[in-house]
């Protein structure tokens, strides 16, 4: 399986040759609703990438030390999303306490963030792809980056075509996904560097 | 007034208030199975099953849900639905079900079923959520069965598998690959609006 992958492979992997945005479409809800600002998505991006590095590595603990002993892995679904809406709340609540200007950067993103499909996609594709707990951390911290990379790439580009007159139609959405499908295009640039499966 | 509420409600969720080209919503996980017309539409079923029955379960407890936990409430009857559909598929197609590998359990963060159940379960009563529910998945998966069906054939020159075009067609890789379902969502959206658009300067002149 993917013992034979080091960790620096699949984190740079996670990154470019299988953009979780861009390759596998996870997290383009947020990333069509929020991608406006470079400001903005630079902190929606910070947040990802924080809770999906923690959450990969406890969902990992999660998996191989509860479910699969007690032999309860089809509960992986219920035990994932309840293990990634707790932390989210809980980073929440101390990033409130701590500090004011954390919170005011990243605070109103989390909420954003339990629904966030990546966040879930990056613990099921850990588990299907049977990786190791060291692995799983730096497959989170990858796709976190790559996710970010992406949609910071995209916000800068969508502040652009404000300018510009896009066919009625197409406005919103439509201009956005277009954008997407040509990132991918440049993404697939990369493809054969590494492979991750 | 009831059939023609249950009406209103049906059409609306398929032409105006289409959750995939008017509100955006949901395409991340199933954007991915729409290279192939099967795992399409095996995928669009089980989301249909999810959306339909959490509307009702959520209408049900509606009354009785604290507003305060009402969210995770949802989450979680959602992804019970969602672990059914995962052991069925896993039982009767374990094919389809390797291929679609995440994304049946992705299912669970389809914004598409959390907004059904936010705007419209909680507010109305079983009957009407269900029909909801259906609707609204119904309208999003004829959007993903259109996208499937041109990323397919124009992919791999074939239709559900089976050869149509002859070997004359070249196939585009483009399009059984990540590019290619945005382009054609893209497109997709532009026709609809487009078309949604001449309407109403018809009507307006």
């Amino acid at each position: 399986m993917s013992e034979g992958l080091a960790f620096y492979a699949i984190f740079f992997a996670a990154i470019f040759t299988n953009n979780i945005l861009l390759t596998n479409y996870l997290g383009m809800c947020s990333f069509l609703a929020v991608s406006r600002e470079v400001d903005t998505s630079m902190g929606l991006g910070w947040a990802v990438v924080f809770v999906m590095t923690a959450t990969s590595a406890l969902n990992w603990l999660a998996y191989h030390y509860i479910l699969v002993p007690f032999d309860l892995t089809y509960l992986r679904f219920v035990v994932f999303i309840v293990i990634i809406a707790a932390f989210v709340q809980i980073v929440e609540m101390i990033i409130e306490r701590v500090s004011d200007k954390l919170y005011i950067a990243l605070g109103i993103f989390l909420p954003l963030i339990t629904v966030n499909c990546a966040i879930l996609g990056v613990s099921l594709f850990m588990v299907i792809r049977e990786y190791t707990f060291i692995n799983s951390i730096f497959f989170g911290l990858g796709s976190g980056i790559g996710w970010m990379v992406a949609i910071i790439a995209m916000a800068g580009i969508r502040q652009k075509m404000a300018r510009s007159r896009v066919p009625r139609a197409l406005v919103g959405a439509g201009i956005a996904l277009i954008i997407a499908g040509i990132m991918a295009l440049a993404f697939m640039g990369f493809s054969g560097m590494i492979k991750i499966t | 007034m009831k059939g023609y509420k249950v009406k209103k409600v049906f059409l609306e969720d398929l032409g105006v208030n289409n959750p995939v080209f008017i509100q955006v919503l949901g395409i991340c996980s199933t954007l991915a199975v729409t290279n192939v017309l099967k795992n399409t539409v095996v995928m669009s079923v089980g989301l249909i099953f999810v959306t339909a029955l959490s509307n009702v379960t959520v209408s049900w407890l509606r009354n009785i849900m604290p507003s305060r936990i009402r969210m995770m409430v949802e989450t979680l009857i959602i992804a019970s639905y969602v672990i059914i559909v995962d052991i069925v598929l896993k039982a009767y197609m374990p094919e389809v079900s390797r291929q679609l590998g995440p994304y049946v359990g992705l299912i669970i963060t389809n914004c598409i079923i959390m907004g059904r159940a936010e705007a419209f379960a909680l507010s109305n009563p079983p009957g009407l959520s269900f029909i909801d529910g259906i609707a609204s998945g119904i309208g999003y998966s004829y959007v993903l069965v259109v996208i499937a069906i041109v990323r397919e054939l124009m992919g791999s020159g074939s239709i559900w598998g089976y050869h149509i075009l002859g070997d004359w067609w070249t196939n585009w890789s483009i399009m059984v690959m990540a590019p290619g379902a945005f382009f054609t969502l893209a497109i997709f959206i532009w026709v609809v609006k487009g078309i949604m658009y001449k309407r109403e300067e018809g009507r307006s002149s």
